[in-house]
């Protein structure tokens, strides 16, 4: 076994036992880097020089003797809209192209105290609006089960580069979806942990009321490592939650039995495919026959999510990227007067995407449109919120496919906004709600339309729970991966060997 | 009609810096006058994915203002963000309270007329940078340079109700407003240092008439002079533009301090729509009743309270009263000066003529008042013991300010005890008789004034050391003997 397969508590425990040095390991992932990164395109930097210093304190707190954290030598891919100071943090935008972080996000500097290895920084969809990582600025980040496909978004980099076998972890940042939609279709584990639960001090907000970064990894129980290192209140963010961290990772394998757990109807009114709707239904049998309790239930404000969603994320995010000016960072451009240079460097730096929602937030906020748009919104976000402590006094987690689809093609998402939109159903809801979502691998799907290829690409199983009980849904998907447990290690073994063989991608015109 | 035939209503909106050490939302250094851009951190100055931290200090001192000023202070309140764009607004949004605001209904009185000026309300929010334009206005400058220093200092805004009917109103509860805050330890206040900024609404209308006048608002004034002037100069503009039966537009203009007129702003692109929402950053503002009222009974003595002590118990006049008021410095010496024994009439006298009057002549604040309440003490007294006379304890005073020295050290030092030996006086009595011929024939002849010509000879010839009482009587029992 190469060291790049192995998971990241193996690593974390061979770096400390010695087994295996933090330097190793590193290396081990650089040339895995350097061998699938040109067909993947999951990075837009490697910080090769910062990583190796950072193995090597490793292993120099291990020689002395020193407790080198839950993290020790573990590589960590970071989302690039993660701060960390002296590296470019571009958010897949050409607005900050060649910009220089001063200051580390709170989430990535803790991976550093956990021993963690910070390798680079991965590819997102432009300031984290977008479902396929097709709309950042740079290149097109491909998904390592089929080079043609999409690794999701906004977080596809992270996807992708966990995936593939180029990092052990990565970060994301999930706003409606973003963690888990990648995580779906590139068959790993991704958490969006309850708001408050990771400090945002030094994630590049998009809506802030509803960001959270979160663990991307290939087991449930790295995913859980992972938080745990970020995890914790944060006096830096106001909006942090003083609630005590747990050791997740020590704490999966309880038993499932007489767990309770809900399927709201609601989100298969929206094209759920065939091969997804199959793939879920396993998942569910199989939690049955381990004792979890299912029932179908009804959450009706659910229908709205994502008219609610499509205003408040939009409404924040005009707000947040108001200090895109090009006075004092990134992209500047000069004209006649001061409004010129707002117009040119905004115009410019921002992709049609951006400024579509920069568009639809600045409406909904504006004097005459406020009482109908963005106040109905949060005041329906409420009752969304409602309707899930009302499911949750009868369930212990809800349950759902993550994604309607697998993976679609590159170029093939719609080009109607509304239509694309829609595909964000399953996600949204849990960030207006707060609450935490994991999406772990469930099987394996044929794209609708394409029966019989035989090409099939993986499903994300959506488990949802209580406010900061993520412990609960770490226990439900830790259960759910050994049900194609063989299967996942046949095809991703067959996956990362064809990527060598893939052509090399080429970057964004 | 002449212009006695309208009238005129004012309301306020004043920003106050508070008197923090750090900034409003970040740890920052909130030091006026240092080099441009020092004070900076990537929070304030809005780099992406940082987020705000609200400083506590500013919430009290903000509670403590409202206190001050007779509001009630909402329990329960919050941040929201007004979103514009402009250079110096480094995240394109300021954290201001918008819907609720820390307090509520507070008042001025001012004493001519006597009566109630409303504060309708008193938020919290954060500064901006400084813009300094190379040209009139961002618009015409050739390049506009930033000092982000000020950028995230903690401010209150006091919005008074349109209370005011005249200039002088205005002026008087500007004057108040601003004792108050600095009695109360909540802001310096300075309207030179940009700690104090008022923006001023006016509207006009024919006496009599009941429907409002189109208010109008005037930026940019610098000191107390410039809101009375620029409010004059308002009230005449829109008489004038009444009479000629032009209609008021509803505007904001700039008061031109070299020229002394208005002139309208051109209007931002963005016109007014800030795009208000509640600010997803913080958590709600929260306070417990126990946090105010110990904010209550920490509050320093107010004027009000003072100046009521002066007049009834120390017998001080009510002007007396007012201008020891006019600063915490100055009050607080004063009745250090009280505790130590002055006689509060007395003490007054000299601080309100000597000291005061020194600090003007040398540009001196009321944090640097000259002389310690000791040494000014000690002056006093040695009036009081007959040792020197009033005229040379005025050149002691100056003498003690300027070496530092003890008065009694001084007197002793330079000889300037006063002269009570007899046959001493005496001989110089003589001396200015004898040179004197003419004025003495005068006082012979029964001319009573030409004694004050000879004793002001006498005191010349002592140096001042001479009691001229004293003088007074033996030079005519001298003379007419």
């Amino acid at each position: 076994m190469e060291l790049w397969e192995l998971s990241a508590w193996e690593i974390a425990e061979k770096v400390k036992a010695k087994e295996i040095s933090a330097q190793e390991v590193l290396e081990a992932h650089l040339s895995r880097i350097s061998e699938v990164e040109p067909a993947v395109c999951a990075f837009l930097s490697v910080l090769e020089a910062e990583a190796r210093i950072a193995a090597s304190r490793v292993d120099a707190k291990i020689a002395k003797g020193e407790d080198p954290g839950i993290l020790a030598g573990v590589p960590c891919a970071l989302k690039d809209n993660l701060n960390m100071k002296g590296t470019s943090c571009t958010c897949g935008s050409k607005m900050l192209e060649g910009y220089i972080s001063p200051y580390t996000a709170t989430a990535v500097a803790r991976i550093s105290e956990q021993g963690g290895v910070i390798t680079g920084k991965t590819n997102m969809d432009e300031f984290a609006m977008g479902s396929s990582t097709e709309r950042s600025a740079y290149m097109v980040t491909r998904n390592p089960w089929d080079v043609d496909r999409v690794p999701g978004g906004s977080s596809g980099g992270s996807g992708a580069a966990v995936a593939s076998g180029m990092s052990a972890l990565a970060l994301g940042s999930d706003t409606g979806g973003s963690i888990r939609q990648p995580a779906a279709f590139t068959g790993v584990v991704g958490i969006k942990p309850t708001y408050g639960r990771v400090s945002r001090y030094g994630l590049v907000a998009f809506a802030s009321s509803l960001d959270q970064i979160g663990p991307l990894a290939r087991s449930v129980r790295d995913a859980a490592l992972l938080l745990e290192a970020i995890a914790g209140f944060d006096p830096a963010d106001p909006t942090s939650a003083e609630r005590p961290v747990v050791p997740w990772s020590k704490r999966l394998g309880r038993p499932v039995k007489g767990l309770r757990a809900g399927v709201p109807k609601e989100f298969f009114g929206f094209g759920v495919t065939e091969g997804v709707r199959s793939a879920f239904s396993n998942a569910l049998s199989h939690l049955a026959d381990m004792g979890v309790i299912i029932e179908e239930t009804s959450l009706p404000s659910l229908a709205y999510a994502l008219d609610v969603y499509y205003v408040i994320a939009p409404a924040e995010a005009s707000s947040n990227l108001g200090r895109f000016d090009g006075v004092r960072y990134g992209l500047s451009k000069r004209g006649k007067g001061y409004l010129d240079m707002y117009r040119e460097t905004r115009g410019e730096g921002f992709g049609p995407e951006v400024r579509r929602r920069i568009m639809l937030g600045t409406f909904a906020l504006s004097a005459d449109q406020y009482e109908a748009y963005y106040l109905r919104a949060a005041k329906i976000r409420t009752l969304i919120r409602r309707d899930f402590e009302r499911a949750f006094e009868t369930y212990d987690v809800l349950l759902s496919p993550t994604t309607p689809t697998v993976a679609f093609k590159i170029g093939e998402e719609s080009g109607d906004p509304m239509t694309r939109y829609l595909a964000d159903v399953m996600t949204v809801s849990v960030n207006l709600a707060g609450i935490p979502a994991l999406s772990v691998p469930c099987g394996f799907a044929e794209p609708s339309g394409e029966g019989g290829s035989g090409r099939e690409l993986p499903c994300g199983l959506q488990i949802m729970g209580k406010r900061f009980d993520e412990e609960t849904v770490l226990t439900a998907g830790y259960v759910v991966e050994p049900f194609i447990r063989e299967e996942m290690e046949e095809k991703s073994a067959r996956m990362r060997r064809n990527l060598i063989l893939a052509k090399e991608c080429e970057p964004v015109d | 009609m002449t212009e006695r035939a309208y009238e005129m209503t004012i309301g306020l909106e004043v920003h106050v810096e508070l008197l923090t050490r750090s900034k409003m939302f970040c740890r920052c250094s909130t030091r006026f006058g240092d080099p441009p851009n020092t004070n900076v951190c990537p929070v304030c100055l809005g780099f992406p994915g940082t987020l705000p931290t609200p400083n506590l200090e500013a919430v009290r001192l903000g509670v403590r203002a409202a206190l001050g000023l007779g509001a009630k202070v909402n329990l329960h309140s919050g941040f929201d963000r007004k979103n514009y764009f402009y250079p110096d607004l480094t995240k394109g949004y300021q954290i201001t309270q918008y819907r609720t605001p820390l307090a509520q209904d507070g008042f001025i009185e001012i004493s001519e007329p006597r009566k109630k000026i409303r504060i309708r309300r008193i938020h919290l929010e954060e500064d901006t940078g400084k813009s300094i334009h190379a040209g009139d206005d961002i618009t015409t400058a050739e390049y506009t340079l930033i000092d982000f220093n000020r950028s995230g200092v903690p401010l209150i805004e006091i919005v008074s109700e349109p209370d005011m009917n005249s200039p002088e109103e205005a002026r008087q509860y500007l004057e108040k407003l601003q004792r108050t805050l600095r009695f109360a330890g909540v802001s310096d206040v300075k309207m030179e240092e940009g700690s104090m900024r008022v923006d001023c609404n006016i509207s006009v209308r024919p006496k009599g008439s009941d429907i409002h006048g189109i208010p109008v608002e005037v930026k940019n004034l610098s000191s107390f002079r410039a809101v009375v002037k620029a409010l004059s100069y308002e009230f005449e503009r829109q008489v004038d533009a009444l009479k000629a039966g032009e209609s008021i537009s509803r505007e904001t203009r700039h008061w031109d301090e070299a020229r002394e007129r208005t002139h309208p702003m051109r209007t931002k692109e963005s016109s007014d729509d800030y795009r208000y929402f509640p600010e997803p950053d913080l958590p709600p503002l929260i306070l417990e009743e126990a946090f105010v009222e110990e904010v209550r009974d920490t509050m320093p003595r107010l004027p009000d309270e003072i100046a009521a002590h002066y007049t009834e118990k120390l017998g001080l006049t009510e002007y007396d009263a007012q201008v020891l008021t006019l600063d915490p410095n100055l009050s607080s010496f004063f009745d250090r000066c009280v505790e130590q024994g002055a006689d509060p009439k007395m003490a007054a006298n000299w601080i309100m003529g000597d000291v005061l009057g020194y600090m003007n002549r040398h540009s001196l604040t009321y944090e640097k008042i000259p002389v310690s309440p000791e040494n000014l003490v000690e002056t006093l007294g040695l009036i009081k013991s007959g040792a020197i006379s009033g005229k040379i304890a005025k050149d002691v005073l100056v003498k003690v300010i300027e070496t530092g020295k003890k008065p009694s050290v001084i007197v002793k030092e330079e000889g300037l005890t006063q002269m009570s030996d007899e046959g001493e006086l005496l001989a110089v009595i003589e001396e200015v008789i004898a040179a004197n011929p003419g004025p003495v024939q005068d006082v012979r002849n029964g001319k009573e004034k030409a004694i004050g010509f000879l004793v002001g000879q006498v005191m010349k010839a002592t140096r001042g050391r001479a009691n001229p009482a004293k003088v007074n009587i033996m030079l005519k029992e001298k003379i007419l003997s």
